[in-house]
Formats: C-alpha cells, structure tokens, sequence
C-alpha cells in the first residue's frame, strides 16, 4: 500500500480500456467461437515429440489453436530435462495436463475443472493402448498408424467421457494392424473397423468378449517384484519397498472362472486390482477370483512396504573422492550378494551420476564393462551375472576440469538387477482352480525380482 | 504398407487430386482418399475446402469409412454450416439402423456436430436413442444430451431430457446410469443453482450399486457425485463409507483419490470414539502410500492432495514417513512436494530420521531443490522443539560446506530460529559472522544484519560489522537498507557511546539521500523517538519479539476444509479454492465438511459455524498497538535536545507518519508473528523490531490519543441514509445501420436486488416489428434474462418503447475478456443481431454484502498481498461521509472508518452475486479531489471492473 504502486496501476487501467474498443469490433465474429468454450472433460490432446514439434493433434470438439501449446514449451524450456515439466500447468483460459511417456508429451487442454487425475489416467491409457496395438510407442509407430490411432482416440472418449479404454474392446471394434491382415486389406478392401457392437461393453463382465476359442488352453501368471530402496553411505538401508505386479497371460476358451490362491496373501499391504477380481472375496478369504480379460492384463498389483522387512539382494562398498587439490579424484565400487535366497543375480548394471565438472573417468572393471558418457556425465558399469567367489570390482581414477572447485554434491548410484525365479518378498502362490468350464488348462506360475529405484548414496 | 505415405503428399495440387481421388467409383480409392484428408486433418493441415466430396461418401455400408466422414464432419462441419445439413438424412436415417453400434454412432456424432440447424433434427432420434433397447445406445444418448445442452440448453429443457435424463439413473444398467450421473453433473455445473442432482436415500442406493458394476470411469463420476451429498445421520454415513471403502483397491488412482474424497469428507460425521472410525482411518494409509508409486505425473497429484490430508488427519499417515523419502531420479516436481509433506510429518518420534535425510539433500545437485532441504531443517527445529539443537548443528554443519547458496539459506533459516527461540543459540553467531563477505542475496545479508542488531550487546565488533554494510548503503534492496536501520539503531540503544556517529550516518542515508518512502518513514520515526525520548525508543525498539511458530505455513482451516471437499480436483492441486477460478462456474458453491453427528466428542474437529473464516486477533495486541501509534502521531514537535541532526520538516513527518500507519494496517489486521522463513520486515513499512514492540508496551507511555488506529472499528454512525443504486446513462448499443433498422440503446440498474436491463427500442425501418426475442451469450457472472422480452405491440416505424428486462445470474457461466462482457442476440420478424455491451459490475453487488467487522480483519489478512491492487480516482469533490453514502446506495458498505491527520480511510466490503468478496480501502483527504482507493479480493480479475464502478458510482 505504498505510492509507488499507484502510478504503475492507472497506466495499467488506461491501456486495458483501449484494448476493450478494440475488442469490440471483433466481438460479431468471436460469438460463434464464444459458444465453443464450454465445459466438458477433456477439450483435446496434441503429441509432442522431444524436439517439441506437434505431430498429432485431436479435437473433442472445437479446434483449439496449437499456441494454447506455448505456454507448455516456455515451461519445457525452462526445465532442462522433460521429466522435469509439471504436469499440471495453468494458463489464462486453459488448464494444460501433460504426460511424458516414451520420449512424447501427451498433452491435454481442459477448460473446467476436471479431476487431474482423471485426465493423467487416461492420457496413460491413450498411451498404454499405443503400446499395445502396434508394440511400442514412439513418433514413427504414431505417424506409421496415424488413422487407426485417430480412430481409437475417437473411440475412446466422447465429449469428454471415456467412452472405451479396454483393450479388449476396443480391439473388437478396432483390429489392431497385422502384417497379413494389411495385405489382405490392401488386396481385397475389407476394413479393420470391426462391425458389430463388441460383446464386452455392457455386460457385466466388459473386459471379455464372449465366444473366445482356443485349441490350446493356457493361463501363465508372472509375479514381478520391483525393489525400491535407498541405502546410505554405509549400506544401511534408508527406506525400502517392494511394488509387486501380477501379470497375466490367459488365453482360456470360453467364460472361465478363476481362483488363485497364495501361500502367504497376509504379506501385502496395500492391493489394487484389475476390476474383474472380485473384492469381497478378497476381502473375506484372501483368494483372487476373477473371470480374466482375454490375452495380457495386469491382474493386481500390491505393495510391500518397509513394516516388513524388505530383503536387499546385494551389498555395495563403495568410495568416491575428490582431492582439494588437484583436478582429479579416485573411485572404488565393489558389489556383492546379500540376500539372494540362493538365487544368481543377473543383469547387474551401476549407473553413476558424476559431478559436473567430472571430464573423463580412467577405470578398470574386473568384470563387465563400463562407458562415461561426457554430455550426461554418467557412468554406466554393465556387469551381468554377480559371482560369489569373484566379486566385481570397479576401480580407477576421475579428472575434473582444471581450475574447477571440489564439487559440492555427491554422486549417486543407481543399480539395476534381475533375480529369475525368487519374489524378495516372499510371496508364493499356492494354486489355480478352474471353475465354469470343463477342460484342463496349461497352468504356469513365474517369478522376477528386478531393482526399481535402487539407489545407493554416497 | 503404413499410414506414413498419407503425410508425404504436401504438393500445391493436392487438395485438387484428393478432390478427384473421393469423387472415385472405386470404394477403395475413396477410403483411401477419406484417410488422406484424415491424416492431413490430424496433423493441422486445412482441409475443409473438401467438405461436400467427403460428405458424399457418408452414404455408405463401409462402417470405416462411415466412421472416417463422420470424424471430418465433426472437426468442419461448424464452418461449413449449410454443407453439414446435407448429411442430416443420413444421420437421421442411421439413428433407426437395425445395427446398435450404428445408431449409437450416427446420435453421438450428430451431438458433436455445433450446428443449430442440425440440432433441430437431432432432438427426435434423441429421445428415441433415451429409450433405446440396447443400454450402450442409451448410454450413448445420455452423453448426448449434455453436448446438446451445451449448444442449446433452452432446448434441452424444453423437451423434457433432463427428466428423462434423470430418470436413466434408475437404469438396469450400470453404465447408463454412470453416463446419466456424467451428464446430470456437467449439466448442473452451468446451473449452480439448479436442483438437477436431487440426491436422497433412494438415489444414493441406486447410484452405490452402480458403483461397484460400473467401468473405472463411471466410478469417479459416481464417487464424485456422492461426495456432494450429505447423509442425514452418522449411521447412513458409515453405511456409505462401507460401501466406498473397496474402491481404495481400485488400479486407478483416480478413482482411489475420489474414494478418498468421499471417506474424508463422510469420515466426519462419524463419532471418534466409534471402532469404524478408526478402522477406517487406518484403511485410508496403505492407498495413499501406494499412489506414490505410481508415474510420477500421477505422484504429483497424489502428494498436492495428501498435503491437504495431513493437515487435516494427520494421524493417517504418521507412521508413512519413508516413503516420502526422496529419490535421486525423481522429477523435481515430485521432490519438492515430498520435502513439504515431510516437514509436515515430522514430529519428535521421526525427527532424527527427517534431519539425516534433510541433511543428505542439501548435497543433492538441484539448487531449488536443496534451498528448499536447508528452509525445511530450520522449519524443522521451529516445529519441534526437542529437535532444535540438532537442527542448528546440521546448519551449522551444512555452512562448513562454504557452497555459497546453502550458506545463505541456512543463515535465513537461523534468523527464524533465534526468533522461537531467543537467547539459546548464541554460540554460533561467530560462526555466522565469518560468512558475512559471501552473503550477496538480500534475503540472507537482512538476515544476518537482523542477527547483528538483535544481538549487538554479545558481539564485540557489532559496530564494525554493520558499518561494512553501510558503505554501500545506496546499493543494497530495500530489504536490507531498512534491516539496516533498524539494527544500527538498536546498536546504539544497546552501545549509546561509541555508536553515535553510525546512528547519525544512517539516519542521514535513510532520511536525507534516499527516494524510498519507507525508508525515509522508518528513519524519520526512529529520529524522532531518539531525539525525543531515548527511554521510550529503547522501549520500542529492543521490545520483547512475540515468538513465531510453525502454523503460518499451514492453510488457512476454512480454506482447508473446503480443499478437502474438492479432493482430486484442480482446487487442489493449486490449494486454492475453487472460486478463485473464475472461468470454473462452481465458485458459487463454498462446499463444507459435515458437522460430527456424534455427542461431545468433535473436540478437535471445528464446529463449521465457529470457524467460518475467522481468525480472530488476539485482543491483548491491538489496542496496545493502537495506543502506541496514536501516541507516535502526537509527539511534539519540540526541537531535539539530546542527540542527532535537527529533526525533518515538519510536513515531511506527517506524509511519513500516514504512510506509515496505511504500511501498518497489514500487521494490525493479523496475529503477531510473522511469516516463517519470510522476509523479516513484514510488511514494507515496518519493520521487524519496530512492528513487533507493541507487544510490550508500557503503561506509562501513553499519552492521549486522538485519531489512533482504534478509530478503525469505530463507525461513528458516518453511514447515512442509503440513496439508489446507480445506473449509468443509456448509451446506443445497437446502431439502427447494423441492424436493419432496429436501434437499441440501453444501460443496466439494480431495483430492489433485481437486475434491469433497461432498453429502448427504435423503429427506424419503414416496415413494422413484431416478435421481438432476447438472449445471451455465457458470460463470467451467469447473466441470463428472467423472463421473455416484453414487447407486447408491434413496433411501427419511427416508433420507440422502453423495455425492462429483469435479469437472473444463474446462466451458464464463461468468463469474458473484459470480464463484464455481455454478448446478446435480439431477434425480431426480420432476423437476429448481435451486439455486446457492457454492464457496471456493481450491478452484482448483492445486498447482503456487509461484513463482519472481525471476518474483514481476518479476510483482508488472508488475502496474499499479491491480489491487492491500487487505483486512484482524480477529481471527486465528496467528503467521505456523502462517499459512504453514495457508494451504499449501491451496495458498497462501510465497515469502519477512521481519520488520521485529516485522511480519512473508509473501510468497506461488497459481495458479487456470485459470492466473491470484494474488500477495499478508500482514501479520502480533505480538500484533496483525489482519492486512493486499495482493493483485495481472492478473484483479482474483478479489481479493475469494481474501482471502474467505483469512479463512476463516485463521480456521477
């Protein structure tokens, strides 16, 4: 409330009266456009790639121009890496709500208040669902199936409302594209736009379509655990927890019904599930009894958090220094396995975060090999299989640029394993039952246990 | 072979063979051509100049290809409205195709064709589509009817689709009734006031079945629906509960969050010494640990909420404090928010875990990021008083690292913490002092400055060290230049003999050679109290500091109750409410949590009614502060006797003393302590020392006093009797050449808390007018006309009728640029004509607009400083009492008023129909035609249109 403001405020006021004459004259031609601006979910999506080119854009109702995406790349310049853009950006009219999947930005424009997450879920859906039509997601596949991609966002949301987002479904309704099926296509003119209404949508169970046949009934199970821990200079664990998944591959003639048990269900903290398992089952018996999608789904996921302890495979002895004087400092990593459960770890790979001023790295790896890449300043040491009786070693020295301080902050390392056949947790399961049909399925139960933001402090 | 090739034909010709490829006999070549002009479309290309050779293909068995022309139709047909009407047939012929999928497409596509004239045609199939055998048409119709809506509500309703849309939540099936519930709510957020979603009992059984078959995004529509309903008891609460409890196990976090909405919200009603009430507590902790592991894009959303849900319940998550932990390769989006959540979280039992990891991420390499880590170590100590000590040997620790910006950091945070915790940490001040030459931000040399002067008596060379910043006085911020002052003149409260010299010198510096009214105030009051009683200057200026604590960076608990109601929404992710947003037409509605149902137990949870947006300040300060000020004013204005230069002119003290007193409101409307980890001059013009001392004041320093700021609250029956509203002139809206004819010239009032659009028509045609209709566009406060236009008699040439058109403001909601913006369409016998116009926003201000003098303290607080704008208004020859008058005549009401030295400052508050508060502050000198008019609001895009008003309710 000082003077000083005062005068930068009138001026503010005599402009913005000019502007509103202006506006005036325009106001005939903006009514129709007005009319546009009105509330629904999600108004529309652009795909941006790495270098920020908009190659794809999709409009659930009016066209929205393409600078409503400036404000977004101010943000993306602004935060050096494109994980680090906010995924919620506001802007005078719109609200932005981005992804980062795969290299792209799935960008969306809504204009009311819509629940955020409501919208990342489904823009992780669109991508999801890229996935899995055409095995990855990237600019190329997208530019390769722009049609059928068009297709599919139509079919996946309607004013704003996620209209279908099964993959079973929408492959009834839109055949993902085969080799031979091009070819057929291409020869005959036949359609990959299915044109019956898909058997899932409204029934109770619309993750399944009915009639499925297979000549060879199976059902394979993969229980992934992802260890998340942070362990401190010394090798104490911080914090550390296992996110668990169970994929599924079912590939089951008509309406199976399924149960799974587990030796040990109490273990888990937190589940959340595909919503063909039914809860209250869960709830009072701790069985997953489901009738499955068919083909791939994700049939739980669950979380074993740090209440229990959770087992970490592998020790890390590690030093990295740097002298006060002199450009240059040294580095010693040893790993070792710890609680494997008698398992080999495999694909073991340290990924290390140099300071800036870290120029070249002169290293000699025992086993393995290591790379330093001078523009991210990271080095990577692929060791693969851990042996017990010779552990690898990762030894050598660092030269900082001259004249360049002591750098402040500590490397970090992150580490990337594979156990085969072991849940580190714990967690078994116990049997399969098949109830509603009368063949005997192939049964297959798998087990992984990979290292998910395995990071070691030093 | 891939859809690529489509990309590559960006030739000049292309347009021209596309146009000969879609007019092919060959169906193949067609579909072909139809996926070019598609691929072209997806990536921005202009291709509506093909629209009639597409819509020629719609005629089609080929459902691709039907698909294919019905996705051109819906991104062109809006601008080629005459084309579009060429494919009605076959849209309606579609609608009645044996096929449901074809159906249920033709009705959806036609819903998203914005074209007027299709719109007629589509009401029909429409109403079949409601009724249809096949639920995934009607889910389908359902969603329809809210794109039509949106085109044409008036329509809408008056073919009875809200009933029947309503009805549909009846529906067998589950997601019929989850698309009516999407419909049913995006209808009734354009109709704030519409009782569209009438929940009871009956229909919040049937939308809880629903739930629990419905898809994943039915749910959170359901879920999202519920969470407005409030039970009639604790029992149908906890029945409720029950049922939302399993959605916690949902894969998408979405509908996780909108459960958790729900339960925060019903959890209230629930008694606390209930067993389910803690079952479920304990239920709400595994999901919300599990979101964060999730992408980290959803991790974001996720923590922004849970920062709301341990605010509120705290004991939910207090024993989850490592997985807030943050990672090395987390966005920095997520780390920051962790880092608030674990401060939050920190408490005696987890503190030793919190510093070790706080300590670990002030090495980390993002600066942001670890600033951020060395302010939460010293939030840390300020919240938990065991851990202080620790706190201070991690910062003392973290400035032996010397990295320069970690030291500055830790400097400002220590500030903080000798202010919680005074006459403890002394020790470390040497250690402090070394790092004096590397401070170069402002906020860190304040700091240490303020550090210096706080405790001169205990550092030798306190002189010294201060007279180094003062030899670049004049090129250090404002911030320190005013840290300054103050801390050299407590040196020389402290250290009179050998400090006379310094005084003198920044006295001249503040007073004498600087161009910044706050300095210059500061320094002329300081001058004055020194010269004229060195006792009562001690007494000010080394007055005990109230002790700040950790709750000024908690959310304001009114705000934060409706926050949790609008869980997973965008509200919160911003934490601000939704009527902030004024493009979000929801602002109306301030939700609420439900009371506790439950006997004595709601102890801890705030009774609604008594915590509505009052934080009352504590009434041992402000009198104190009141006396104190009135006193300063009345300081004779005797020469000086004892120390320092002759004392200002005396003109020059009153300018500075006002301004003083207007700098100072800010610190009288609040609570005592200041923002943690802020800057330490509060407010600009007072500083930390001075603004604090009220505190302390002793009795035998008052002195009479006359005009004080306990004139604030004093309304000296200064409001009159009430004359009317005003109304501006009518002015030519629509000119007779635009309009065939039709002149329209108008203005708006306000008659009994009714707004009037006040019209004359004029004939200037030679042909006869009838039939004469109104309507508006959307437009930001919901205008809409209450009735038909009255123009019962034809119009005849040359003639002209006044018209009065009452107005409503529960329209459909967009706001408009400039924001009273109103576009209108008038249509008579010859055709329509749009024009726009616009209304004085004090149209809106409603007549309930008084508020209480305490919630005006308390709003005017807590309204960031950042929505406040100035305006003046030049040439206004009222005095303030006939202002008063005036500007209630139009609902703008006086809530207090005082007079300092001739200046008289109108306090007043006025609400917009749309429940936004507007506060302001009026100044008025006499004999001065200028007048000074502050206004705060939480929607500062009103700002400018209200001080508009305001010259003109003033000035007419």
């Amino acid at each position: 409330m000082t003077c000083l403001y005062l005068r930068a405020h009138s001026s503010a006021g005599a402009s913005s009266v000019s502007r509103q004459s202006c506006h005036i004259d325009t106001e005939l031609y903006s009514w129709h456009s007005h009319l546009d601006l009105a509330a629904e979910m999600i108004h529309s999506l652009f795909l941006i790639n790495h270098s920020g080119d908009i190659f794809l854009e999709k409009h659930w109702k009016s066209v929205i121009g393409r600078s409503v995406c400036d404000y977004f790349f101010e943000v993306k310049e602004k935060a050096v890496d494109p994980e680090n853009v906010p995924p919620v950006l506001q802007t005078p009219h719109h609200y932005l709500i981005s992804i980062y999947r795969g290299k792209l930005f799935f960008l969306s424009v809504i204009q009311t208040e819509v629940p955020p997450l409501f919208v990342i879920e489904f823009l992780h859906r669109v991508a999801d669902t890229i996935q899995d039509y055409f095995g990855e997601c990237s600019e190329n596949v997208i530019k390769d199936n722009v049609v059928t991609v068009y297709e599919l966002l139509e079919e996946m949301l309607d004013n704003g409302f996620p209209l279908a987002t099964e993959s079973n479904v929408l492959k009834e309704m839109i055949r993902p594209p085969t080799i031979l099926r091009t070819v057929v296509n291409t020869l005959t003119g036949g359609s990959n736009v299915g044109d019956t209404l898909p058997t899932g949508q409204l029934s109770n169970i619309p993750w399944r379509r009915a009639g499925v046949k297979y000549t060879n009934n199976e059902a394979y199970f993969d229980v992934i655990e992802e260890i998340d821990a942070i362990l401190d200079k010394s090798g104490t664990t911080v914090c550390a927890e296992i996110q668990g998944v169970i994929e599924a591959c079912v590939r089951l003639t008509g309406m199976p019904d399924l149960t799974l048990s587990f030796m040990n269900p109490r273990l888990l903290d937190d589940v959340s599930f595909h919503p063909c398992v039914r809860f209250k089952r869960w709830e009072s018996e701790r069985v997953l009894s489901f009738i499955p999608p068919d083909g791939n789904f994700t049939l739980m996921n669950y979380h074993v958090s740090s209440q229990n302890l959770v087992a970490i495979p592998v020790w890390v002895k590690q030093s990295i220094s740097f002298f006060e004087s002199g450009p240059s400092g040294r580095l010693d990593i040893t790993i070792g396995p710890k609680q494997t459960m008698g398992k080999t770890v495999e694909n073991l790979k340290v990924t290390i975060h140099m300071p800036k001023t870290v120029v070249s790295a002169n290293l000699t790896a025992t086993q393995g090999n290591y790379t330093f890449d001078l523009a991210t300043k990271v080095v990577v040491w692929d060791i693969g299989k851990l042996n017990p009786q010779k552990l690898p070693n990762l030894r050598g020295s660092l030269s900082t640029q001259t004249g360049a301080p002591k750098p402040d902050d500590n490397p970090s390392l992150n580490i990337d394993l594979k156990i085969q056949q072991l849940a580190i947790s714990g967690l078994k399961v116990s049997r399969l039952d098949m109830y509603g049909e009368k063949y005997k399925p192939f049964k297959g139960v798998k087990y992984l246990t990979k290292a998910g933001k395995f990071q070691v402090r030093t | 072979m891939t859809d690529s090739k489509y990309f590559t034909t960006t030739k000049k010709g292309e347009i021209f063979e596309l146009k000969a490829e879609l007019n092919s006999d060959k169906k193949e070549k067609k579909k072909e051509a139809v996926k070019k002009v598609i691929a072209s479309m997806t990536v921005g290309k202009d291709v509506s100049a093909l629209f009639p050779d597409v819509v020629n293909c719609m005629q089609t068995d080929n459902l691709e290809l039907k698909k294919l022309v019905y996705l051109y139709l819906m991104n062109y047909a809006k601008s080629q409205p005459d084309m579009a009407i060429m494919a009605v047939n076959t849209f309606v012929k579609d609608c009645e195709d044996p096929n449901p999928l074809i159906r249920a497409l033709a009705v959806r596509t036609m819903g998203c064709i914005r074209v007027d004239k299709i719109t007629e045609y589509l009401c029909e199939p429409l109403r079949k589509c409601l009724k249809d055998e096949d639920p995934y048409v009607r889910k389908t119709a359902a969603v329809c009817v809210a794109k039509l809506h949106d085109i044409n509500a008036q329509l809408v309703e008056d073919q009875g689709f809200l009933d029947t849309l309503k009805d549909l939540i009846s529906d067998s099936n589950p997601m019929v009734v989850a698309n009516a519930v999407a419909a049913l709510s995006e209808i009734a957020e354009s109709h704030p006031n519409s009782n569209l979603l009438d929940l009871n009992p009956q229909t919040i059984n049937k939308l809880l079945t629903a739930l629990n078959e419905c898809t994943e995004w039915g749910q959170i529509f359901i879920l999202d629906c519920l969470a407005n309903y409030t039970p009639r008891d604790d029992r149908e609460s906890q029945s409720i509960c029950e049922r939302v409890t399993p959605r916690l196990s949902h894969a998408n976090s979405a509908v996780v969050l909108s459960a958790v909405k729900v339960l925060m919200k019903f959890m209230e009603m629930l008694p606390k010494d209930l067993d389910y009430y803690g079952t479920l507590l304990k239920k709400l902790a595994p999901p919300l640990v599990t979101l964060l592991s999730a992408e980290p894009e959803l991790q974001y959303v996720a923590l922004r909420n849970i920062n709301l849900i341990v605010q509120r319940r705290p004991e939910i998550l207090k024993h989850e404090m490592k997985v807030f932990f943050v990672k090395y390769n987390d966005p920095i989006y997520v780390k920051l928010e962790k880092l608030d959540i674990m401060i939050r979280l920190a408490s005696q039992a987890n503190i030793a875990q919190v510093l070790a990891e706080l300590k670990e991420y002030a090495t980390e390499v993002d600066v942001d990021f670890v600033r951020k880590a060395v302010r939460a170590i010293g939030r840390c100590a300020i919240k938990v008083e065991q851990s202080a000590e620790r706190c201070v040997s991690t910062l003392l620790d973290l400035i032996q690292t010397k990295v320069n910006y970690v030291v500055q950091e830790a400097i400002v945070v220590i500030k903080d913490i000798f202010r919680k915790y005074p006459n403890k940490y002394e020790s470390v001040i040497a250690t402090l002092c070394e790092n004096l030459d590397s401070l170069d931000e402002p906020e860190a040399r304040a700091a240490m400055i303020w550090i210096v002067g706080e405790y001169a008596e205990r550092i030798d060379n306190a002189d010294e060290l201060l007279e180094s910043f003062l030899e670049g006085f004049h090129d250090e911020s404002t911030q320190v230049q005013l840290q300054l002052l103050t801390a050299i003149v407590k040196l020389f409260l402290k250290k009179p003999t050998e400090t006379q010299e310094l005084v003198q010198q920044v006295l001249s510096l503040a007073t004498q050679d600087s161009d910044n009214p706050d300095l210059r105030d500061r320094g002329y009051i300081y001058w004055r109290l020194l010269s004229t009683d060195p006792v009562a200057a001690k007494e000010v200026v080394l007055a005990e500091k109230p002790l700040i604590s950790e709750e000024t960076d908690l959310i304001e608990p009114t705000l934060l109750e409706e926050l949790i109601c609008h869980i997973g929404t965008l509200a919160s992710v911003y934490h601000k409410p939704p009527s902030a947003f004024v493009e979000g037409s929801r602002g109306v509605q301030h939700k609420r949590l439900p009371g506790s149902a439950g006997s004595g137990e709601s102890v801890d949870s705030p009774d609604p009614a008594s915590a509505a947006g009052v934080t009352e300040a504590p009434p041992a300060v402000i009198p104190s502060q009141g006396d104190l000020l009135g006193d300063l004013l009345n300081l004779d204005l005797t020469p000086p006797t004892a120390t320092g230069p002759p004392p200002a002119p005396s003109s020059g003290m009153q300018l500075g003393a006002m301004d003083l007193l207007g700098g100072g409101l800010d610190s009288l409307m609040g609570d005592e302590s200041e923002p943690l980890g802020g800057d330490i001059g509060g407010s600009a013009a007072m500083g930390a020392g001075f603004g604090a001392a009220p505190a302390a004041m002793p009795a035998s320093f008052n002195a009479p006093v006359s005009g004080g700021l306990d004139d604030l609250f004093d309304l000296g029956g200064s409001v009159g009797m009430p004359m009317g509203a005003y109304s501006p002139p009518k002015t030519v809206w629509l000119p007779a050449m635009k309009a065939k004819g039709l002149e329209i010239s108008g203005t708006f009032a306000r008659r009994a808390g009714v707004i009037q659009m006040e019209m004359t028509l004029t004939n200037k045609a030679m042909s006869v007018m009838t039939d004469f209709a109104i309507q508006f566009n959307r437009n930001s406060f919901g205008l809409a006309p209450a009735g038909p236009l009255q123009v019962l008699t034809p119009l005849s040439p040359n003639q002209s009728i006044e018209v009065s058109l009452p107005l409503s403001t529960v329209g459909p909601v967009m706001k408009m640029e400039p924001l009273t913006n109103l576009q209108v369409a008038v249509k008579n016998n010859i055709d329509v004509f749009y024009f726009s116009c616009q209304y004085p926003i004090s149209m809106l201000f409603v007549e309930d607009g008084k508020m209480e003098r305490q919630v005006f303290l308390a709003t005017w607080k807590d309204i960031p400083n950042d929505n406040e704008s100035q305006f003046q208004i030049k040439d206004c020859h009222l005095n303030s009492d006939a202002a008063s008058n005036k500007l209630q005549g139009s609902n703008v009401f006086t809530i207090a008023k005082r007079t300092v030295e001739g200046q008289d400052m109108l306090y007043q508050s006025t609400k917009l129909t749309n429940g936004i508060w507007v506060l302001a502050e009026l100044r008025v000198q006499a004999g001065n035609p200028n007048y000074t008019v502050s206004l705060k609001c939480r929607a500062p895009e009103v700002s400018q249109c209200v001080f508009q008003s305001y010259e003109a309710m003033l000035k007419n």
